[in-house]
């Protein structure tokens, strides 16, 4: 019998470190290309979209709280609905998903670095720049022409409202390359993650003993090349139609707006994977830890994610029944939509079964994962509904569309999210966060999520289309749309709890040790926060828990792998 | 360091942990996320073909780059022996050899502009003619724009071998540069069916 060391990495030599003038801290930022400083810049950039994002959002809410409001102008209201879906999935959603698993996935595969550590500060730095030039619009779009500052054209961006005659000055410009520049940012980032994983493994790390989280990750990250290129190769084809006066989307010389509409959703609709893929990461590895179980279905979790990846190529023109399609390619989306929801069953499933007959520990972070897991399933049942074309030529386009979609975004990753930070976070400082604030928050969001997006689908049912500005009393939405504002006041409570635990903890959270929730992944086996090295000599293992067996070397996981 | 910080075994381990060359693997990612953006371009092409309301057509103006397509497809064979003289250590066959993959690509770049040179003054073809034009310079311009990034790259080699500083051990960085000529090739072969043959 030989030996492996797990915890070897920790190096107990460490001295704390000294203080140091501010502006060596900033340079040595500035400058990294350290996966871990690289990731929580990605974290630290999507936090700050998000107070912008939410910022926009509130606004929003408060121009639809009553009827013929007159809080924003429609045409500020346009630029509203439409930097807040951009930023959002974007400068948010992107970036804090990246984020961790730049942060993670080389720390779970017992790696010291991602394969192209500068290509990783290429990408963080090109697409926090991309975010800066998407609000740079508002002073600098008016252009030559004095003409719009914000983009305004939705967050889909259909042509031909976005031609140069329709969307004079520059705020369109500003959009496109914005998407284009982030773009660039996430194909380098994804590049970066799959050939990690591939190639910077440690000792006895084979594919089939990753930790699920990487499986996602890999997933996600090949789902990127496929998905974020073809909306990569539309903004080239829309800057050429607006300045070199090429006739992609000119319906005037013959173009097609439709052509436009199936290259955002191919596009759109696996992107709305890429961000899934991963929150389900996080509750695969939450789950377990705080079920005290080992994850159920392993292989199965990894089909599954692996069959989302591929049939989520195949579902983008559900977001197109409106449009015209015709019967067969309507069948065709209607049945590929369907067949999706079976792997994404599937998950649930072995989720449940992994909590089931289990001793679970309602901390924090397994409140989250519980409020996703019912939330989840209400956005897919929504998503049925909608990816059924009869019942979509009633409702696209409505406040149930729009409903269901944040369901999948604020109630699926943005819990799952929450789940995460709460679970890392002790990693990332050091640090517990506090439990009471964590609480708090989940109670006050959970309440918050559910007044505004539970309701937000009866206004929708009712006949409100998305993206007006106002609308007149006595249609039976002024209510609704009361209690939908009413929701985002808690949501911004919650949110509040959640920024100043984040920060209060920072100094004053209890000691977390290096490995606080007795978990089983190899990000544990290192000091909290990990040394720039990660390890101080790289770990070897045997099975997909290898703390367990570590911890437990009478009854090793490697006995039943 | 803390004790106890061993796990049992069952069996040893018996093939040596060796994983796959970075360079490679994320080449081939690079190659799987521009083969999306050229499939846009592609589609776009063949969903055009045909519905340009003016002239001029594809039969009229566009003649086969015979020429051209044989010196791009060659490039590919001179940058495969390049690589193979690197890897064998035959530091002066590694550089004739990338010195014919960059006049190769060179020739093949100058026939794409004279073509467009003729395209543009003889015939009036311009990206804002119409449909056929704006999907023709575009494809055909995405593809050559990516000949451009290779053949800077394959001078970069080219400098630094003339200067001596390109050793054995530097096999596998050429390679993954190979990988990229390759598949720029590849989607020569694409873009050459569905332009000048399907499309005419």
């Amino acid at each position: 019998m030989s030996t492996t060391h797990v915890v070897d990495g920790i190096d107990e030599t460490l001295t704390p470190q000294q203080s140091r003038p501010p502006l060596s801290v900033v340079y040595e930022w500035l400058t990294t290309v350290d996966h871990k400083k690289i990731g929580l810049m990605y974290i630290g950039l999507a936090l700050i979209f998000l107070v912008v994002g939410g910022v926009e959002a509130v606004l929003m809410r408060i121009q639809l709280a009553i009827p013929n409001n007159h809080f924003v102008s429609p045409q500020a209201f346009n630029q509203l609905f439409t930097m807040h879906g951009t930023t959002m999935i974007f400068f948010v959603a992107m970036p804090v998903l990246f984020g961790w698993g730049n942060y993670l996935v080389p720390l779970m595969i017992g790696a010291r670095d991602m394969a192209f550590p500068r290509l990783n500060a290429f990408s963080f730095w090109v697409s926090a720049f991309a975010g800066v030039l998407l609000y740079f619009s508002y002073v600098g779009a008016s252009g030559l022409y004095a003409a719009g500052s914000a983009p305004d054209v939705g967050w889909f961006a259909y042509a031909p409202l976005t031609a140069k005659v329709f969307s004079p000055g520059h705020s369109t410009d500003y959009w496109t390359l914005a998407v284009f520049l982030s773009g660039i940012g996430s194909i380098g980032t994804a590049l970066n993650i799959v050939t990690t994983i591939i190639c910077m493994r440690c000792k006895g790390m084979k594919m089939s003993r990753m930790p699920l989280l990487v499986w996602l990750y890999l997933v996600m990250s090949g789902l990127v090349f496929v998905t974020i290129s073809p909306l990569t190769a539309a903004q080239i084809m829309l800057t050429m139609d607006r300045y070199l006066g090429a006739h992609f989307f000119d319906t005037q010389a013959g173009g097609s707006a439709v052509l436009w509409m199936h290259f955002f959703w191919i596009f759109g609709h696996p992107e709305v994977y890429v961000l899934i893929l991963p929150s389900f990461a996080f509750i695969n590895e939450i789950v377990p830890v705080f079920s005290r179980k080992a994850i159920f279905g392993y292989p199965a979790m990894v089909a599954a994610s692996v069959g989302i990846g591929f049939i989520s190529l195949s579902v983008w023109a559900h977001h197109m029944f409106t449009v015209g399609m015709g019967a067969a390619a309507n069948t065709f989306f209607v049945f590929a939509t369907m067949v999706i929801s079976v792997p994404t069953g599937i998950k649930i499933f072995n989720w449940l079964a992994t909590i089931w007959g289990g001793k679970v520990i309602f901390a924090t972070p397994m409140l989250f994962c519980i409020g996703f897991l019912f939330q989840f399933l209400i956005a897919g049942l929504t998503g049925i509904m909608l990816g059924s074309a009869p019942f979509d030529w009633q409702l696209g386009n409505s406040y149930f569309v729009v409903a269901h979609f944040h369901y999948v975004i604020v109630g699926g990753i943005l819990f799952a999210l929450f789940a995460a930070f709460y679970y890392w976070y002790p990693k990332v400082t050091g640090r517990m966060m506090s439990e009471t604030l964590g609480k708090w928050h989940f109670w006050l969001f959970v309440i918050g999520f559910h007044l505004t997006f539970d309701f937000m689908h009866i206004p929708g049912l009712l006949g409100m289309p998305r993206r007006i500005y106002t609308y007149e009393a006595g249609r039976g939405w002024e209510g609704w749309n009361m209690i939908v504002g009413i929701g985002t006041i808690f949501q911004t409570a919650g949110l509040l709890c959640f920024v100043f635990n984040l920060v209060w903890s920072y100094f004053k959270g209890k000691e977390a040790g290096h490995d606080p929730w007795d978990a089983w992944t190899l990000e544990w086996s290192t000091t909290s926060p990990p040394p720039d090295y990660n390890f101080a000599s790289l770990p070897a293992v045997n099975s997909r828990r290898p703390l367990w067996d570590l911890k437990h070397p009478e009854d090793p996981d490697s006995d039943y792998e | 360091m803390r004790d106890a910080a061993t796990i049992p075994i069952a069996s040893p381990q018996e093939t040596p942990w060796k994983l796959p060359y970075r360079g490679t693997v994320g080449m081939a990612c690079l190659i799987v996320a521009e083969s999306a953006i050229f499939v846009i371009f592609v589609v776009a092409y063949i969903f055009y073909m045909g519905k340009s309301l003016t002239g001029p057509t594809p039969m009229q103006v566009l003649e086969l780059p015979i020429f051209g397509t044989i010196c791009l497809l060659s490039s590919s064979i001179t940058v495969h022996f390049a690589v193979a003289a690197l890897r064998k250590g035959k530091l002066r066959g590694c550089t004739g050899w990338t010195a014919g993959t960059v006049l190769l690509g060179s020739i093949f770049l100058i026939t794409t502009g004279r073509e467009w040179y003729h395209l543009i003054y003889d015939e009036g073809l311009t990206i804002q003619t119409n449909l056929f034009g704006t999907t023709y310079y575009s494809l055909v311009g995405l593809h050559a724009t990516h000949v451009v990034v290779g053949l800077i790259m394959l001078s970069l080699v080219l400098g630094f071998s003339l200067f001596g500083l390109v050793k054995e051990e530097h096999s596998e960085k050429l390679e993954t540069l190979s990988l990229y000529w390759h598949f720029v090739d590849a989607v020569w072969v694409v873009v050459f069916t569905v332009v000048y043959v399907l499309g005419r």
